[in-house]
């Protein structure tokens, strides 16, 4: 297989981090936690690497310092190499110009950059959508169809927000609608683009001239009949992440084994960082039904329909139900939990009943002592 | 005179001899060396050592294969998942070599060393840490080294307090009674231990004098051998002996804290269960001294709606929808709706599938137990209690609807051959 040192990957960790503020308060939509032992950021990077593309960039604006930890050398995505690198972008300005406000701006940010690879296509991905997916056939019919952007879309009903496409037959997209009011089945935008290097240069440019900073409207609305976009169905597994619900739901939907197969199979491994933590010790009177537990964790109650994440205990006659508890929190003895959402290191003391409803997932932050 | 940067000196080098079949281990051990051997849910046995010398800041080791080396040669690799992938130093695959006079397998743990006296003398070492690949144990080496280097020590020996019933199994150091842990004497397997001091197969050296200890042994053993006379290269048989008769200094240093060999079923399977035994001093989360290991890329375990695990270790990857008791289940296991697992240890990929029991059992890598097949007994459910013992199924094999392994029995059998 021939290696894709002609493309250039582009992750953007830090859009739609308004769309999941609890989640994002001290990190990138990148570094938010998923699955039990993931980022998501290690979605688009492992599909990139899976797909062949050894060099990316990682644009990040702010909080970025669980990202960089995250991220570290690469060297978990088998980035670190002769012909093969991760960067990592943080804003830099010039003179007043501080935080860039969209896709455009943050991209004029890195034009040394782009430049400067060999690359000839660049694939662009943010990180709201976890799935598996392999960017060549896309490639490949970008430059069968000679388009300047291919925008990858699944089909299925909007939920809030969202970019939807209308294409004709021939796949091309005629119409580009931005957070729209829909009813039924529509195309709706994974943020996954390919765009030949040469062309996106050319709009960054462009767009730096007028003043433009959102892709979408700038770029995909305005030039959509001057420029040649085409869509392309993604019809794997995805769950789309655009507030506090839909992450609950995204982890949640895990817990169904086709769903988790279509995410994680064995050609297409999700690469994340290494803990060194060891195999999950179950104690006397535990009892675990549909969930998934990751390593490092000690469960002495009993765990329900939920999402446990690495280092997590969990005390003796403790009930905890559809709750997803992420990395190192400590649940006490008798305490009893529904429909939470415990963030990193966060201490529940012996005795606490928490609940809520699966509709209206309870989200407790970062190290909180309950 | 050219700086080579590359063999910048290090104060210590650890040797770990990881040559060793591991015969007992019998069908575990048919395609990998007994280092390799995975334990623990998600660790192979060399990780322990490896580990200890990454947290006692040994960052140069050299790791001695011969039998086998393939499944461990992968694993090591750069030596990336215990920090040892260096510029200067890191983690050295030393297989055997052929040379102009045409020698190349080991023969014998000193010789092993001997031929791979110009690795270590590339690093212009003060002492050589030599450490065995059967055992499981959190040390620290670099505590070891102060020892030896307060003692003045010529080789300092770590040991062990056992029982006096257990000390008839170790090599035992008897030591001075007026010089506190000098070795003045010592004895192998005795039928009456003079002291309960046994050895762990740890060895700090002074490497000038280890290397001194080596040309002396070799010279010798080729000697009788050309002489038609029986000869051996070997630490405990021969180095240690030379040094003490010529009188050298000799130190043991009391380590306190768990060590289990694992060179044998049953104390593989032994050491596997102290993972779950609250009671057991080896305490795999403690953050302080971790023990590193590949890593398999793989999604958290999932348990269903049928699962029933208790008092046992899962590691990630697995999917388990039957029932666990006093296990330690292995990365990217299966165990199917009904299938029953019992005191028995289920090693990476293997497949217990529905109605399937698997109880006081090893059951090897990617081995597949059919439907409604057992595999092991209880030992209380034997007429003789003398014919129980763990059954075991090797890597790799296919374990047939309804077929039965008895306790005891082992999958292929290799004891015959």
């Amino acid at each position: 297989m021939a290696s894709n040192n002609n493309v250039l990957g582009l992750i953007f960790a830090n859009m739609h981090d308004d769309t999941i503020e609890t989640l994002t308060k001290t990190r990138t939509t990148g570094s938010v936690l998923f699955g039990g032992r993931y980022r998501l950021i290690d979605f688009p990077l492992s599909n990139m690497v899976n797909s062949g593309i050894n060099e990316i960039g990682v644009i990040t604006k702010r909080n970025y310092q669980s990202l960089m930890d995250h991220l570290g050398s690469g060297k978990e995505w088998d980035l670190v190499g002769k012909n093969s690198g991760l960067k990592l972008f943080p804003p830099y300005g010039r003179n007043e110009s501080v935080l860039y406000a969209g896709r455009l701006e943050a991209l004029k940010g890195i034009v040394g950059y782009i430049e400067n690879t060999s690359a000839d296509y660049v694939v662009m991905s943010d990180c709201d959508a976890p799935m598996t997916i392999n960017y060549k056939p896309i490639i490949k019919a970008h430059i069968e169809k000679n388009a300047d952007i291919t925008a990858v879309y699944t089909v299925g009903n909007l939920y809030k927000t969202g970019t939807i496409f209308s294409m004709n037959e021939d796949g091309r997209v005629v119409d580009v609608m931005i957070n729209p009011e829909t009813d039924g089945d529509c195309n709706i935008s994974l943020n996954t683009y390919v765009v030949k290097k040469a062309f996106l240069l050319q709009i960054i440019k462009e767009a730096s001239s007028r003043g433009a900073v959102s892709f979408e409207r700038s770029v995909l609305q305005d030039s959509k009949d001057t420029i040649n976009i085409y869509g392309y169905e993604f019809t794997g597994y995805t769950s789309r992440i655009n507030d506090l619900y839909s992450y609950y739901k995204a982890n949640m939907n895990l817990l169904d084994k086709t769903n988790r197969n279509a995410l994680f199979t064995s050609t297409r491994p999700i690469y994340t960082k290494v803990k060194d933590t060891c195999p999950s010790k179950f104690g006397l009177d535990s009892k675990v039904k549909n969930s998934l537990i990751a390593d490092g964790c000690i469960i002495e109650g009993t765990v329900e329909n939920s999402v446990i994440f690495r280092g997590v205990k969990i005390g003796k006659n403790t009930v905890v139900k559809d709750s997803i508890v992420m990395q190192n929190s400590i649940i006490g003895n008798d305490c009893n939990l529904s429909c939470m959402i415990l963030d990193k290191n966060v201490n529940v003391s012996d005795g606490k009943i928490l609940s809520s409803a699966k509709t209206t997932p309870l989200f407790i932050s970062k190290k909180t002592n309950v | 005179m050219v700086d080579l940067d590359m063999y910048i000196k290090k104060e210590c080098v650890a040797m770990l001899l990881a040559g060793g079949q591991g015969s007992r281990l019998y069908a575990l051990t048919q395609d990998m060396a007994k280092p390799a051997v995975p334990y623990g849910g998600k660790y192979r046995i060399i990780d322990f050592p490896l580990s200890n010398c990454t947290n006692s800041g040994i960052d140069t080791v050299g790791v001695l294969t011969q039998y086998q080396p393939l499944v461990l040669n992968d694993y090591i690799g750069n030596g990336q998942p215990w920090g040892l992938d260096k510029t200067r130093g890191g983690v050295h695959v030393l297989p055997p070599y052929e040379t102009s006079s045409g020698k190349s397998w080991f023969e014998g743990t000193a010789n092993a060393i001997y031929q791979n006296i110009n690795f270590i003398e590339r690093y212009n070492p003060e002492y050589v840490v030599v450490l065995g690949g059967d055992h499981i144990y959190k040390m620290d080496y670099s505590k070891m080294l102060a020892f030896h280097k307060e003692n003045d020590a010529d080789c300092t020996i770590a040991v062990l307090n056992v029982s006096m019933e257990e000390a008839t199994r170790f090599g035992i150091m008897i030591c001075d009674p007026n010089e506190p842990n000098r070795i003045i004497d010592f004895e192998e397997k005795p039928a009456h231990p003079r002291s309960t001091l046994a050895s762990m197969g740890i060895y700090v050296f002074t490497w000038e004098k280890l290397r001194k200890y080596l040309v002396k042994n070799e010279e010798e053993a080729n000697a009788k051998r050309d002489a038609g006379e029986s000869w051996s290269k070997d630490f405990g048989k021969d180095i240690i002996p030379m040094m003490r008769e010529d009188n050298q200094r000799l130190f043991a240093y009391n380590f306190e804290g768990y060590w289990k060999d694992v060179g044998t079923l049953d104390s593989l399977w032994d050491a596997n269960m102290d993972i779950i035994d609250p009671n057991v001093p080896l305490d795999l989360y403690d953050d302080s001294w971790k023990i590193y290991s590949r890593n398999p890329i793989m999604p958290p375990q999932y348990q269903g709606e049928n699962a029933q695990v208790e008092n046992s270790v899962v590691a990630e990857g697995s999917d388990i929808d039957g029932s666990v008791d006093f296990s330690v289940i292995f990365s990217g296991v299966t165990v199917e709706t009904d299938a029953t697992i019992n005191y028995s240890i289920v090693m990476p990929g293997a497949v217990i599938k529905s109605g399937a029991t698997v109880e006081y059992a090893i059951v090897g890598e990617n081995t597949i137990v059919e439907s409604n097949a057992h595999v092991g007994a209880k030992p209380e459910t034997m007429d003789n209690r003398d014919d129980w013992g763990i059954a075991v199924v090797g890597h790799n094999q296919v374990i047939k609807e309804n077929q039965v392994v008895a306790p005891k029995q082992m999958v292929p059998d290799i004891r015959k051959k």
